[in-house]
């Protein structure tokens, strides 16, 4: 009533959710899926920032063979605080909660999320588990890496345990609420005509993601709590000199969190298959195929999380159908990279700055889903357990995949959130440095976890020292292929060329509306009447 | 279809948030949620029920004799009946806020103003009994204290405990005992916190003016708390 009382929007084009209320008010209370996505990506960009300097401190320290620039104790605490930013507070969110929150409406049709003020209370929690895991890490830190491995964390570790948990337990109800939303505006806010069918595989994806952590986060919150709980009272849970089984930790730990690895890539896969069919101006190979690919994934992943443990002790025959099971989770993965690859093929390939990300995507998560696929393997785990080899792999999964693909989408969003486009080459650019930087980075660790290189130590034996350079050179290029899109993103805002509704001819409803849209997304609900990626019905925009 | 493409202005004064269509769609959207909500609870729930089964077996005499000997079966069993009735009584309350409301397709009637029948006593009732279930929970835990048996600084008295069985597994068994029923009390407090703000709505009269189904919504949440306990009393107190 006092809120909206008319909108203007629709007459005028000129009032859009941006400049509707420029009040700090409007902004910290405001119910509006598209805020809520800034402040989230606020958010993120400052814990990315934090976990990345936390990385850039281990880089330093590794590029000579003694533990010179920092005490071992600091290294521990320095890649604890790495880990838990990164996947915690930056990797988990990301793509759902900035990506997710301001385009899933958009492309259903809907005027919001099914709930507004639920998803506001998913900001604050998220921001308020931040800030008391970050106060945990600039107090005195933990040295327990991000995994909270049982006993020493629970008994023996002198760092900040319990407060870090209790950060990590807001943010994942955060998340479990952010996936609750999506869930239920998915089944019931499509706009009349968007079939699951006709929905944008985006959708497919963030859908299968918010299974997940429905049904994953709850674990790994109850888990942590039970660490809590030891690490207070003193109880044995985990504890086997109080009779606890710390294996148990690792069973319950890995049930979340091997889920979490998908909850960070499949909505990468989200963003990767809308970009490549705009910039390929096709539809997507095998639709159906890729949209089931999806949810095969986020079925499996739930069954894979024993290859985590094959030198833990559990019994073989449980590794040997983790195994199993871990090599049938790369069917569903292999089907999206084949169907994104035969998308391209005959299509008018337009390598923008956001497909540059994509194609970087794909040949990166290649690379390292194979390498996971060597990790299935019993015996090469056995073999590079513990060493940069993992590193190296989860790294080409989460950052040369996760992050690609979010830098991808935020440029390929960018100027539906802000109205303004991202200067052209200066993205190009960047995101060629990126890819520079990351292999720099993270392929001389593959080899030297190959031959031996244990993780999480700060000295190690000279003969690594030129591979450790090399990584450590790459990772200051990366640092700048990270800075350059933070830079001229916002020197974009004031001196960025005004955005059409639809600058890259791309299908999908978030394209139908103004750029940026106005506080109800669209002037009345539309109807849809085509196919997903109906390409064929759009001209290809010459620039 | 047809309220679909009407301009969003509409919507205000209108018995449903913005964001929905109609109340329907609303209705829908909300009940939705609440079971997604309770899909994370069974998870939540559920590994603890795992890490439980899994030390039950591992250390199968010390649990039992520190169930029999320190749990009380019958506060538990009495408690069991006081949350079937509150069960009951929240699913009378359901059926007199629906039964009220005109089901919402046939909303070309004026809603009605002023209060459902029975449903603001009902409220009250399933309130008490939850209630009445905290007082004998709480008795339980005081009886606990004064044994020393919660898991603590002092637990320990090794002397009492029967040859062969170790008293750190006992301790194992109490804590999964005061967890899981702690937890499963801090469900019921904000049980009991939700139906004061139904309660008070409905007072208020406000789901006769709104057709809200939050009754139904809180409902499904206290049945399943309910259906919590129904297996933590078997699990805790009766299996030898």
């Amino acid at each position: 009533m006092t809120s909206i009382p008319y909108n203007p929007a629709f007459d005028e084009r000129s009032h859009t959710y941006l400049n509707i209320d420029y009040g700090v008010r409007s902004w910290l209370l405001t119910t509006d899926h598209k805020r809520i996505a800034i402040l989230y990506m606020l958010g993120i960009t400052f814990f990315f920032f934090i976990g990345g300097a936390a990385a850039v401190l281990i880089r330093i320290e590794l590029m000579t063979p003694a533990g010179d620039l920092l005490s071992d104790d600091t290294y521990n605490k320095m890649f604890t605080l790495h880990g838990v930013m990164m996947v915690f507070f930056f990797l988990i969110p990301s793509i759902p909660a900035v990506l997710g929150n301001f385009l899933i409406p958009l492309m259903l049709g809907a005027r919001d999320l099914a709930f507004p003020r639920l998803n506001l209370m998913s900001w604050y929690l998220y921001m308020i588990g931040g800030a008391i895991a970050l106060t945990a890490l600039i107090l005195g830190g933990v040295d327990t890496g991000w995994t909270f491995y049982t006993p020493y964390s629970s008994v023996y570790s002198n760092g900040y345990v319990v407060m870090t948990i209790v950060g990590i337990f807001l943010a994942g109800f955060s998340s479990i609420l952010t996936g609750l939303n999506f869930i239920v505006t998915t089944h019931k806010m499509r706009a009349p005509g968007l079939y699951w069918t006709r929905l944008p595989l985006f959708i497919w994806s963030m859908y299968a993601t918010s299974v997940m952590q429905v049904l994953g986060t709850p674990v790994v919150a109850i888990t942590l709590t039970l660490v809590a709980i030891e690490r207070l009272f003193h109880v044995g849970i985990f504890n086997p000199a109080w009779g606890g089984d710390p294996i148990l930790f690792q069973h319950l730990f890995w049930f979340y969190s091997h889920p979490a690895v998908y909850i960070m890539v499949l909505p990468s896969m989200a963003v990767v298959s809308e970009i490549v069919a705009c910039f390929s101006h096709q539809r997507v190979y095998g639709y159906i195929f890729v949209a089931f690919s999806s949810l095969a994934i986020a079925l499996i992943s739930f069954l894979v999380w024993g290859h985590h443990m094959f030198v833990s002790g559990q019994s073989t025959y449980a590794s040997m159908i983790f195994s199993i099971l871990s090599f049938m989770v790369a069917i569903p993965s292999a089907v999206k990279v084949f169907n994104w690859t035969a998308t391209l093929y005959r299509g008018s390939v337009d390598l923008k700055t956001p497909m540059l990300y994509v194609l970087g995507f794909i040949g990166l998560f290649t690379l390292g889903g194979l390498t996971g696929l060597f990790l299935a393997s019993i015996a090469v785990d056995v073999h590079v357990t513990d060493t940069y080899f993992i590193v190296a792999h989860f790294h080409y999964i989460m950052v040369g995949g996760a992050v690609s693909a979010y830098l991808g989408g935020i440029h390929f969003w960018w100027p539906k959130m802000t109205g303004k486009m991202y200067p052209e080459w200066w993205g190009r650019f960047a995101a060629f440095v990126l890819f520079i930087g990351f292999n720099l980075t993270f392929f001389p660790q593959f080899i030297l976890g190959y031959l031996g290189m244990p993780r999480r130590y700060h000295a190690y034996a000279e003969e690594f020292q030129v591979l450790n350079v090399m990584s450590t050179a790459g990772a200051s290029i990366l640092a700048v292929g990270y800075l350059l899109p933070f830079c001229y993103l916002i020197w974009s805002l004031k001196y960025g060329k005004t955005a059409p509704a639809n600058p890259f001819g791309a299908a999908g409803l978030e394209w139908q509306t103004t750029s940026p849209p106005p506080t109800l997304n669209f002037e009345s609900t539309p109807i849809v009447e085509d196919e997903a990626y109906a390409y064929d019905k759009i001209e290809v925009p010459y620039d | 279809m047809t309220s679909a493409s009407a301009p969003a202005t509409e919507h205000e004064h209108a018995d449903h948030a913005h964001q929905f269509d109609d109340a329907i769609q609303q209705h829908e959207a909300a009940t939705l949620g609440m079971w997604t909500f309770l899909a994370t609870e069974v998870l939540f729930f559920g590994a603890l029920l795992t890490a439980y089964t899994i030390y039950r077996h591992y250390y199968f005499d010390a649990f039992r004799y520190a169930s029999h000997e320190y749990l009380r079966w019958y506060l538990g069993a009495i408690n069991t009946g006081v949350l079937l009735c509150s069960s009951l009584t929240v699913a009378l309350a359901v059926h007199a806020a629906q039964h009220h409301d005109h089901a919402p397709g046939q909303s070309a009637a004026p809603p009605r103003i002023g209060q459902p029948k029975h449903l603001v006593p009902l409220l009250l009732v399933t309130m008490l009994l939850g209630l009445v279930f905290l007082c004998i929970k709480g008795t339980e835990y005081y009886i606990d204290y004064r044994e020393n048996v919660v898991p603590g600084p002092s637990f320990f008295h090794p002397e009492h405990v029967p040859p062969g069985i170790d008293a750190s597994h006992i301790r194992l068994f109490m804590t999964f005992y005061f967890i899981l029923t702690g937890i499963h009390a801090t469900h019921m407090i904000v049980g009991l916190g939700l139906f004061s703000w139904l309660t008070w709505n409905a007072h208020r009269g406000t789901f006769a003016r709104t057709r809200s189904n939050a009754v139904e919504i809180c409902g499904l949440y206290w049945h399943f708390v309910d259906l919590v306990w129904i297996f933590l009393f078997p699990l805790l107190y009766l299996i030898r």
